[in-house]
């Protein structure tokens, strides 16, 4: 039996729907894009000089030369849409520095980082599943909450100092660097777990508070529902809901942290190689790692509107199209 | 194990009220420590004494000595100074270009609205500490770019709230009486709509104060920010890192302090936003 108005399914609204979150996409890759040349345009400096770095001597004619090469002298304009035209197929420029393509910078980077963050998200979630687990009553909450408070306030490169000066100093229970070991990557991904873990249970924790006040736990409960199944087949369905919009802010948290936590651990990565640029002023590399944050980003945002869509079906009837 | 049956409702006023006098409490004993350095300690942040390098602490060197015989502790109360100046200022320079930038998209023609919502949309595809990297690979290093990277990395936040907020006053009952009343539209938005959007914004902003000095410290740790042998928190914390073996205090009291400040800026900051809301309710 059904209250209310009927929520009747509008034939192809998820279709229209997806193609415009699509569009959107598109546009913010292009937004992302073009404010990334105005930076490496408008950015003082000769970026021949960084190539050949400060002490060069090298007469005006040879740079004036790799200025030709590189197509530094030609209008603003005419490089945009080179520009574009280049990234359109894939091709994100050349490294200043590295004498190397930035996509090969990267693609020699990822899997260090990406084993990394993988890790770490495993952490985050189990951290948070036990934190949810944990608060149940007055006091223990409030001892949870707090761990939660200093979890997510503490910055994750003092965090990453305390565990080495604990864990591989005073206990040796850690080798100190030994890149590819599955046993060095243990307390980077913790550090950078620890401040996701901690939202995470945050906003869970709030999502099931606000499930259990609705109307239908208390009909649920009427019905004879006991504790683990109102949590499993109701509230918690409701509270994920609304903890999977965090996605976003979880990838943002990710990359930046990646570039504090690989430098406390020297660790390689895009984190150290996005650091290194900046400090070389290795513009196309930074924008190249931006670039991928950004397309990244907006492809999990689109893939969460989507689960979240699936996750709630009142999103999908046309009646409610946003 | 027990079901609470729809009374969870939290109850704000007076739940958070210690740890907003703790928080705020310890906020002060910041303040203090920048205006006055002084009277914390008398020992010198910055000239070095190697006879009396890397002291575990003691009474006489709280949080121990650094490599060159600094006194730890001096360096962090001298520290507060330059992190909450950065501090401060990023947020308040992000908070007041949000509110012109999110006021203007709220109260403009659509075309400009939407035009204005979408530059917030790509800045916030940037995660907010990459934004602030790509700022200082453009401006170069030091203090003035660090102001200016980390208010810009979170202009976006403020703009977005300070536009919804915006709508909301605008199309309320009494704005709309004071315009029909002939009131003019501007004198409307200073009066009604612009006060209602900084309370909300203020208490963002206190806990955005203490994600700022953070961010401030990581990038001061990662080298961009603060230069030797300026007494910075995260500095302090970059050059600690080497002696982690043989000198834990030199890295581990700076970052506790900065801690301890995001954890009082967030305490304070969700209990007025506790307060606001009751009011509101």
């Amino acid at each position: 039996m059904r209250l209310g108005p009927s929520k009747r399914r509008v034939p192809g609204a998820s279709a229209r729907w997806l193609l415009g979150r699509l569009g959107g996409l598109l546009l913010v890759v292009w937004g992302a894009a073009t404010a990334g040349f105005l930076a490496l345009t408008l950015i003082p400096g000769d970026p021949v000089d960084v190539m050949l770095g400060v002490q060069a001597q090298v007469s005006e004619q040879v740079k004036a030369q790799i200025r030709a090469d590189w197509g530094l002298d030609d209008p603003p304009l005419a490089r945009y849409l080179q520009y574009l035209g280049r990234l359109a197929t894939g091709d994100l420029g050349e490294s200043y520095q590295l004498r190397q393509s930035v996509s090969s910078v990267i693609g020699e980077q990822l899997p260090a980082t990406l084993q990394l963050t993988l890790l770490a998200v495993a952490f985050a979630l189990s951290l948070a599943a036990i934190a949810t687990l944990a608060a149940r009553g007055r006091r223990s909450t409030r001892i949870v909450s707090l761990v939660e408070l200093t979890a997510v306030s503490s910055p994750t490169f003092w965090t990453g100092l305390v565990l080495i000066a604990v864990f591989v100093f005073q206990l040796g229970w850690f080798p100190i660097a030994e890149t590819g070991s599955l046993r060095a990557l243990v307390l980077p991904a913790l550090t950078l777990a620890l401040p996701v873990a901690g939202i995470i249970s945050q906003v869970l924790r709030q999502g099931l508070d606000a499930a259990s006040a609705q109307p239908f736990a208390t009909t649920a409960i009427a019905r004879g529902l006991g504790g683990r199944r109102l949590l499993m087949r109701h509230t918690l369905r409701h509270a994920a809901a609304d903890s999977v919009t965090l996605v976003g802010y979880l990838v943002g948290t990710l990359i930046g942290g990646a570039v504090l936590v690989e430098t406390v651990f020297a660790r390689p990565g895009l984190g150290r190689v996005t650091l290194r640029a900046i400090i070389d002023r290795d513009l196309p590399v930074v924008l190249g790692i931006i670039l991928l944050a950004a397309v990244t980003f907006a492809l999990l945002n689109l893939a969460v509107d989507v689960l979240y869509r699936w996750i709630d079906p009142r999103l999908r009837t046309g009646s409610a199209a946003t | 194990m027990t079901v609470t049956l729809g009374r969870t409702r939290l109850r704000p006023p007076r739940a958070g009220l210690a740890g907003a006098i703790a928080a705020s409490a310890f906020l002060l004993v910041l303040v203090v420590a920048a205006a006055a350095p002084a009277l914390f300690t008398s020992a010198d942040p910055i000239q070095t004494q190697v006879l009396q390098a890397l002291r575990a602490p003691s009474i006489e060197h709280p949080f121990g000595t650094d490599q060159t015989g600094r006194d730890v502790f001096a360096r962090v109360v001298y520290g507060a100074r330059y992190s909450l100046a950065i501090g401060v200022l990023a947020t308040t320079i992000a908070m007041t270009a949000g509110l012109l930038v999110g006021t203007l998209a709220g109260l403009a023609p659509r075309l400009v609205d939407s035009a204005i919502s979408r530059v917030i949309e790509v800045l916030m595809s940037f995660p907010e500490f990459l934004l602030a990297l790509l700022v200082i690979a453009i401006l170069g290093p030091g203090p003035v770019s660090l102001v200016i990277a980390i208010s810009l990395a979170s202009v976006p936040v403020y703009a977005r709230v300070a536009r919804v907020q915006t709508f909301t006053v605008r199309s309320s009952g009494y704005v709309r009486a004071a315009v029909i009343l002939g009131v003019p539209k501007w004198r409307s938005v200073l009066r009604h709509v612009v006060p209602n959007t900084v309370g909300p914004l203020l208490v963002m902003a206190t806990i955005g104060f203490g994600t700022a000095i953070a961010s401030a410290a990581g990038l001061s740790f990662l080298g961009l920010g603060a230069q030797p042998p300026t007494p910075e928190w995260g500095l302090i914390l970059s050059e600690g890192r080497n002696f982690l073996g043989t000198a834990w205090w030199i890295a581990v009291f700076p970052g506790l302090v900065v801690t301890v400040t995001v954890i009082s800026a967030s305490v304070l900051g969700r209990y007025l936003r506790a307060r606001g809301e009751g009011r509101a309710a």
